[in-house]
């Protein structure tokens, strides 16, 4: 079922700091990520699984290597060409939920249609779609103060398809919540994965949640150690 | 592109009413206080440039004695005569006009009204060295001077109090129960620091020597000075002058008195410059407190969004757009401070003024410059910060707590 690759890593390494303290946070990762895939990307600390993501997000720049994202050589883009290129195909979800506060979850989800230059009704209309998606619609004009925690979750990741993305990138989604709202996040992204035909790459540490993805890779000390097939593949 | 940040910039000014209220605040106030300090400032130098020149300008006032409360014990200076009076006009150059001067008071009537003022004996003279203008009527005729005709020439304050609204000229009222006629009426002074100038009636001298004083003798006399002359030439004449008419010896003291209005309005000029530069220097500080306080609040908050701008970043904005909606935000605070600032110095000038008896001078200059002032350090603290935030890292910037 996966097709051809959308990113392609190839001897990608990361170097944080120099001298006495430099860090080789990554030795040279090789990794190919098909389209409509579902990764978990699963490791100790400090084993660059973070650091992957901040690379495949866009976020952050390798320092070796290259980085192939639907043929686009990203290791050679600069910050506003990044920024662009999230706009267009990226979608995040973080750990800490990031909402912007005392704003409403519409406008919280508006919010990257507003950077895109849509207009009024289209914000609005997608945005309302979005919180649909993620069973939130009658809770729209709610800040996050006024929002349980697996329900600001849905909203973030409201945000992030609210685009209509190309890849959905998850950093540790359901690390502040319960195991029921865990359960709630993950099938709520395996259902973007499958039906929306969204990439999902997610970083966890927990098993149960990897065990949603269709392909698991393990990092170890700044390297892949080795992928395997999830249990929904 | 613009648009969307000028939305976003509105957005987050409204949703944090306490902090934009709090960043303007420091603009309010530093515009506020420096408005209205130049203002009030303005107003009371304003106020003492007008009790100079209530004085009139180059004038010399010759009076017996030694000054004002000197010399005091010892037998009483002679008042001036009217040979004096004389010597002065014809021996004196660079004189234009001299008035002698007769002073009494008593009450003025006027069908029922009555008003305790001043009177002043003295000649046509008078008005031209003290630059005073009728509103109405005329001034006296040589020939009423010379046979000293019971005519007046009213103030102000005597005008309202006897004559209210009615046209005074041509009225008789009486004056130390004698019967005058009204022939002027002077045009007002105002209160000055020498008490209310407009409660006067001005008179022929020599009606008032004859009728009120009982003999010819000159209290004071006032010289106007010919532009082309030096005052103080004229001072020191004038001086030799008196001192050979009142057979003074040489080494003895004068027993007269020549006290230049020029003298005390340069001092007074000089005190209103130096008032003025010491308001100037209050403003200046109170601007530049007002200015770090906004740089304070708009670093703090620049600081406390750095989250905020890492989301930005993160879904895509580029820079320039997370920069371009701080300026927004930091114009539209900065300018909504600066008129809110404008328009409460406003009222407090208007409302002040009144109170410190000075003035209400709106300056254009003043208000322009505190409001460019406050605006520019708004917009420059709340854009530098806001840029490095920018620069930032967005992973950086997201994990910023």
């Amino acid at each position: 079922m996966p097709a051809d690759p959308i990113i392609t890593l190839r001897g990608v390494t990361k170097i944080y700091g120099s001298g006495a303290t430099e860090f080789q946070a990554l030795k040279g990762i090789d990794l190919d990520i098909a389209q409509g895939d579902f990764v978990a990307v699963m490791g100790p600390s400090g084993s660059g699984k973070s650091t992957t993501m901040n690379i495949l997000g866009c976020l952050d720049v390798p320092s070796g290597g290259e980085f192939l994202f639907k043929g686009h050589h990203v290791e050679r883009l600069d910050r506003d060409q990044r920024a662009l290129l999230r706009r267009r195909y990226l979608g995040f979800v973080f750990q800490g939920f990031n909402l912007l506060s005392r704003t409403s979850a519409l406008e919280n989800v508006e919010l990257p249609l507003l950077y895109r230059g849509e207009d009024k009704k289209t914000r609005y209309e997608l945005g309302m779609a979005a919180l649909d998606k993620v069973g939130l619609k009658q809770w729209w004009d709610h800040t996050p103060a006024e929002l349980s925690g697996g329900q600001q979750q849905r909203v973030a990741i409201a945000r992030a398809i609210v685009t209509s993305p190309d890849v959905l990138l998850a950093d540790e989604p359901t690390g502040n919540l319960d195991s029921e709202r865990s359960v709630e996040i993950m099938e709520l992204l395996t259902d973007l994965n499958r039906n929306s035909g969204i990439t999902v790459l997610m970083v966890t540490h927990e098993p149960d949640m990897a065990a949603f993805a269709r392909t698991i890779v393990h990092f170890r000390d700044g390297l892949v150690e080795r992928i395997e097939k999830g249990l929904a593949a | 592109m613009l648009g969307t940040t000028v939305i976003l910039a509105f957005r987050a000014i409204n949703r944090h009413k306490l902090r934009s209220f709090l960043t303007t605040l420091g603009i309010i106030i530093g515009v506020a206080a420096v408005v209205t300090m130049v203002t009030l400032g303005n107003g009371a130098t304003a106020a003492v440039r007008e009790q100079i020149s209530s004085l009139g300008a180059n004038v010399l006032q010759l009076r017996p004695g030694q000054g004002f409360g000197r010399g005091g014990g010892g037998p009483r200076p002679p008042d001036f005569k009217p040979a004096d009076l004389t010597a002065i006009e014809n021996q004196l150059t660079g004189v234009r006009a001299v008035a002698p001067m007769a002073q009494s008071s008593g009450t003025a009537i006027y069908e029922g009204n009555n008003w305790s003022t001043t009177i002043y004996g003295t000649t046509a003279a008078y008005f031209e060295v003290q630059s005073w203008k009728l509103t109405s009527g005329r001034l006296f005729m040589p020939e009423e001077e010379q046979a000293g005709r019971p005519v007046c020439i009213i103030g102000n304050t005597v005008r309202t109090n006897l004559f209210q609204n009615a046209d005074p000229i041509g009225q008789r009222m009486r004056i130390k129960g004698v019967s005058c006629q009204v022939i002027g009426a002077l045009a007002t002074r105002g209160q000055g620091g020498f008490g209310d100038q407009d409660d006067v009636v001005v008179m022929p001298i020599k009606f008032v020597q004859r009728r009120f004083t009982g003999n010819r003798d000159i209290s004071q006399i006032m010289i106007a000075v010919d532009d082309a002359y030096d005052t103080s030439t004229v001072q020191n004449s004038l001086e030799d002058l008196m001192r050979e008419r009142r057979q003074i010896k040489a080494g003895s003291e004068d027993n007269f008195n020549v006290f230049d209005t020029k003298q005390i309005s340069d001092t007074l000029t000089g005190t209103t410059t130096i008032l003025t530069q010491i308001v100037g220097a209050v403003a200046a500080i109170s601007l530049l407190v007002g200015g770090i306080g906004i740089m304070n609040i708009m670093l703090v908050s620049v600081t406390e969004r750095t989250r905020e701008i890492g989301i930005r970043l993160a879904i895509g904005a580029v820079a320039g757009e997370v920069l371009m909606q701080f300026l927004v935000e930091a114009i539209v605070l900065s300018c909504l401070g600066g008129v809110i600032g404008l328009f409460l110095a406003l009222i407090a000038s208007w409302s002040i003024a009144p109170l410190m008896q000075v003035p209400f001078m709106f300056d254009v200059k003043v208000n322009l410059i505190a409001f460019v002032f406050s605006a520019v350090i708004g917009v420059v603290f709340g854009y530098f910060p806001a840029r490095r935030a920018a620069a930032l890292n967005p992973i950086d910037a997201l994990r910023h707590e």
